[in-house]
């Protein structure tokens, strides 16, 4: 165990000596590009994942949990295990959903709401910034060791769905995604990076 | 010599009387290319079932059209453009392109007839435990990714009908959109999928379809800006393969007729150096083309196109009789009487086996083989008849055509060391059976592919964009029948629950039925009264929100939605009109001699076929309920016909036998006669085993062809007393029918419809053949003897 915190412990130390020294660092903000770089160098990563829904109709917020498994440069799936099995893989244009012994193809294309909140989280995991700019107004803010990325829908079809997606992280780690639908109900999912596969 | 004069001025009259007969006939014959002369004249209901649906089901009038060429915008665009042009076209029944232009009229009518159209709607879905399962489930709905999609929803329908009905309705494979109009997986061609009002075997009015839609597609090429696009427009399906096929037989029937006369043409001159001689020789050909139509037209209501492509392979054999006549008869006109003396029952006695071999092609069930028997039968009598008493009237008194006398003279020593090829024969013969013997389990193909006149480039084409598609391919299907539209739409519904659990089981992906977009009433009405009046429901739900995150004040429109569903009216076929399941309904509904049908089209699961026991066997529950497979049952038809063809040939063969004996009284006699026929079928099968050609039913023909055409070979060899040398007249008269024949049906060898294709490459080499074998194993005359 003490190897472990060893290195968590100088990291978080570093941290400290991070903010400490923060005005030296801010001198160099972190950019889209540099941030986008650093998100495309990992070729692919499983995590897990947390979601809870706010939505105004339902008194409680719901919630679901599962595994994220991202292949660069297209392919993300979301399997949801709690509360009911559910799977969503992204795969270039096609989405797949599968819910019980259901089975449905979808093309992105024809689900420009969806698409959109889908790709945000593909795209951000794949670094391509093209991708991102064709659908949102990108806005960074933070650091290399916490920034910010804001989303904000350029299409005004897709902005009927989406106000803003708000995604935040650590270096090369998406560790939240908020997505703030306009009608006011969002959603936020927490995601935890797994070692990566072998 | 008088008598004789007034009997042929009496025949040739009688004669020209027949030739307008025929034409008068011919003039009004309807001709045909499609399948029906492949459908069984007595068929099983399974059998009637496939017949109908190839000439008028649902799969028949589709059209799969792509757009290649251009780019992707191009392509999208004129898509787009064709398809807003054919909409507007009666001929139509649908025309999509992926354009949501039901999209919106389809999702209102589902949600407002959803308690009547969804089979989750009964009285415990809307007891409080019932409803709060299903607000429970609508509710982990919205947690999932496709929330987004039902959230607005749940008001209005908190037990998630629509949900069902959209999953229900889901076919699961649409081709992808690029720039918002079909488009194949690998984005390089456009799709459209269009069904016709026209039933596929309505060849014409496919053609009218198919070139409605060249237009269109050539009107929006030159509403494009700028210089016309270099796009191509391709299409497929059942209908556009009978207009492709008609065309494709048309011409190459006429083209056939028109070289193979010619290239007979050219021999005959060539050997009568006359062409009075050559127009006469005609005349029992063309005399036996029209007694064949006409016949086959009396006989059969209709000509099919493959029937005309074998006429034209027997003008070369039915030109023989008259080479017979003018190469035999010496030259002058007594001497024409002495040929009917002479020769012309050993010809009568040939065109007998001839008719012999044939008949029992007229006993098939299979349509297009009796048009074949009959259509050589009538040709072959009316060309023999009118050589006999015709033609021989009609020769001018110094008729001569050039001495052959030379030619008949080299035969003769050539027949004469004939016999030195016994051995090697022999030893063909042997390798031969061995090679028939050896490949016997794969000498017959019994798929019914094997008798499509589609090319392969068409068929590779059509499952190209088939693949693209996801087109339906309605193999398995389960029938339903009744008396009325409301007895089979409730038995299609009880197949349908039965179905239901072969899908969950695991062994079907899944059906389609007409009820499940027209239920029937008493479902309907059922469906109505599960719903709870609206103080009970309001009770209920209050009871069923418990313990759930969502409070009752929620669903004031979902009750206003059920008490009106209550009350509203019954759901009639009209009620559909306008929408996409329309289409579905009207060809999965069909009303027909006074019977109602309902077809389930069944999907096999992925990279499986389905295993039809079980299902059968559930099904046989059901009263009036029909399982097929139309694949197996097709192919089932298909072989039924080649056994039976193989068994009437045999048959024929027999009957060939059995006339040489009564005439001959001979067992020996008939077996010479015979055993040079049987080594040239034998070696022409191992031929086609050889070359890898797999035989199909016109194959068989061919065989039969061999038979008849060559029995007149052998009868000639064939002589009572070996020491009458056979004259070399008669020799070069053989030489040149067999010829004539082969030109005929060679030609045929050479078409791109593998129907006539097959008797070419069957009768050409089998009747040159049968030539040698009759000469290498004739009896041998005595040296010397071959005087003239």
């Amino acid at each position: 165990m003490t190897r472990h915190t060893r290195p968590r412990f100088r990291l978080w130390a570093l941290v400290w000596l991070a903010l400490l020294v923060s005005p030296l660092v801010q001198a160099a903000p972190l950019s889209i590009a540099q941030l986008m770089a650093g998100l495309a160098k990992s070729p692919q990563g499983a995590a897990t994942f947390t979601e809870k829904k706010f939505i105004s109709i339902l008194e409680q917020p719901i919630e679901s949990s599962g595994e994220l498994l991202f292949i660069a440069p297209a392919r993300l799936e979301k399997r949801t295990l709690k509360p009911k099995p559910e799977t969503m893989v992204l795969d270039g244009d096609t989405l797949t959903l599968e819910r019980g012994r259901r089975k449905h193809v979808l093309q992105l294309k024809d689900y420009p709401e969806v698409a959109g909140m889908i790709e945000s989280i593909r795209a951000t995991l794949a670094g391509d910034r093209k991708a991102l700019e064709r659908v949102y107004h990108l806005a960074l803010d933070g650091s290399q060791e916490r920034w910010t990325l804001v989303l904000t829908p350029l299409d005004p079809k897709v902005g009927a769905v989406i106000a803003r997606i708000r995604m935040e992280g650590a270096k090369d780690v998406v560790r939240s995604v908020e997505i703030l639908q306009a009608d006011g109900d969002r959603s936020l999912m927490t995601i935890e990076k797994q070692a990566p596969p072998q | 010599m008088i008598h004789t004069r007034r009997r042929g001025l009496a025949a040739i009259v009688l004669w020209l009387i027949f030739l307008l007969a025929c034409a008068g006939i011919i003039s009004r014959t309807h001709f045909t290319t499609d399948l029906s002369a492949f459908l069984p004249r007595a068929p099983t209901p399974e059998q009637q079932l496939l017949m109908d649906q190839l000439s008028d089901g649902l799969a028949s009038r589709l059209i799969l059209v792509g757009i290649e060429g251009a780019d992707a915008p191009t392509r999208a665009r004129l898509s787009r453009q064709i398809a807003q042009r054919l909409r507007a076209d009666n001929t139509f029944v649908s025309v999509n392109n992926g354009e949501p232009v039901n999209t919106e009229r389809d999702r209102a009518f589902l949600f407002d007839n959803r308690y009547l159209l969804s089979p989750a709607v009964t009285p415990e879905r809307f007891s409080a435990d019932g409803l709060h399962a299903a607000l429970s489930d609508s509710i982990d709905l919205l947690a999932s990714p496709a929330g987004l999609l039902v959230k607005s929803l749940l008001p209005r329908d908190p037990t998630g009908e629509m949900v069902q009905l959209l999953e229900q309705l889901d076919s699961g494979t649409q081709p992808k959109l690029v720039e918002g109009a079909w488009a194949s997986r690998d984005g390089t061609r456009a799709l459209m999928l269009m069904q016709t009002r026209a039933a596929g075997s309505d060849t014409d009015a496919q053609q009218h379809a198919m070139a409605a839609i060249r237009q269109a597609f050539e009107q929006a090429l030159d509403q494009a800006p700028g210089a016309p696009p270099s796009a191509q427009l391709v299409m497929t399906g059942p209908g556009v393969f009978s207009v492709t096929s008609r065309d494709t037989i048309k011409r190459q029937v006429t083209r056939l007729s028109i070289i193979s006369v010619a290239l007979i043409a050219t021999l005959l001159l060539l050997v009568y150096r006359s062409f009075s001689a050559l127009a006469l020789g005609l005349l029992p050909v063309v005399s036996g083309v029209l007694a064949g139509i006409a016949a086959v037209s009396l006989g059969f209501g209709a000509v099919h196109g493959i029937t005309l492509g074998f006429g034209t392979a027997l003008i070369g054999e039915a030109v023989d009789y008259s080479i017979y006549l003018f190469v035999q008869s010496e030259q002058n006109r007594a001497d024409h009487q002495n040929w009917i003396k002479r020769f012309w029952p050993t010809i009568r006695l040939g065109v007998l086996t001839s008719i012999a071999g044939f008949a029992s092609l007229l006993l098939s069930g299979f349509p297009g083989l009796a048009q074949l028997g009959l259509y050589a039968i009538a040709g072959l009598i009316a060309a023999a008849t009118v050589t006999r008493f015709v033609l021989p009237s009609l020769l001018p008194v110094n008729f001569r055509i050039h001495d052959l006398s030379g030619i008949g003279l080299t035969l003769s020593r050539v027949v004469q060391r004939a016999a030195i090829l016994r051995w090697p024969a022999a030893i063909v013969l042997l390798a031969a059976c061995a090679i028939v013997v050896n490949n016997r389990a794969s000498l017959w193909d019994d798929t019914i592919a094997s008798l499509s006149p589609v090319s392969q480039a068409e068929v590779e084409l059509d499952t190209r964009l088939r693949a693209d598609m996801g087109a339906p391919d309605v193999r398995y299907l389960v029938v339903v029948s009744g008396a009325n539209q409301e007895s089979v739409l409730g038995a299609a519904e009880r197949v349908s629950a039965l179905l239901q659990t072969h899908v969950e089981q695991g062994r079907l992906a899944g059906f389609e039925s007409p009820s499940r977009y027209l239920p029937s009433l008493a479902t309907q009405r059922a469906r109505q009264a599960s719903l709870p009046p609206r103080p009970q429901l309001e009770t209920r739900l209050a009871q069923a929100v418990q313990g759930l995150p969502v409070r009752a004040q929620l669903f004031p429109p979902f009750l206003a939605d059920t008490a009106a569903a209550r009350s509203q009216p019954l759901l009639q076929a009209s009620d559909l009109q306008q929408t996409s399941m329309a289409m579905a309904v009207d060809a999965l509904l069909i009303q027909q001699r006074g019977q109602w049908r309902a077809l389930l089209p069944l999907t096999a699961p992925e990279g499986g076929n389905i295993d039809a026991d079980p299902i059968r066997a559930a099904l046989s529950a059901i009263p009036d309920v029909l399982f097929v497979d139309m694949k197996a049952e097709s192919d089932r038809l298909y072989s039924g016909y080649l056994h039976e063809a193989i068994v009437l040939s045999l048959g024929g063969l027999v009957a060939i036998v059995a006339l040489l004996l009564v005439v001959f009284r001979s067992p020996m006699r008939v077996l010479r006669i015979i055993a040079p026929l049987a080594a040239a079928v034998i070696t022409v099968t191992a031929g086609l085993s050889l070359f890898g050609q797999q035989m199909i039913i016109l194959h068989l023909v061919g065989l039969l062809l061999v038979v008849a055409v060559g029995s007149n070979y052998a009868l000639f060899f064939d002589r009572p007393d070996p020491r009458t040398p056979i004259l070399p007249r008669t020799l070069a008269s053989m030489l040149f029918a067999s010829l004539t024949t082969v030109a005929g049906f060679g030609l045929l060898a050479f078409s791109k419809v593998a129907l006539l294709q097959a008797l070419g490459v069957t009768v050409a080499p089998g009747v040159i053949l049968a030539l040698f074998y009759s000469a290498i194993f004739a009896r041998q005359s005595d040296a010397g003897s071959i005087h003239a």
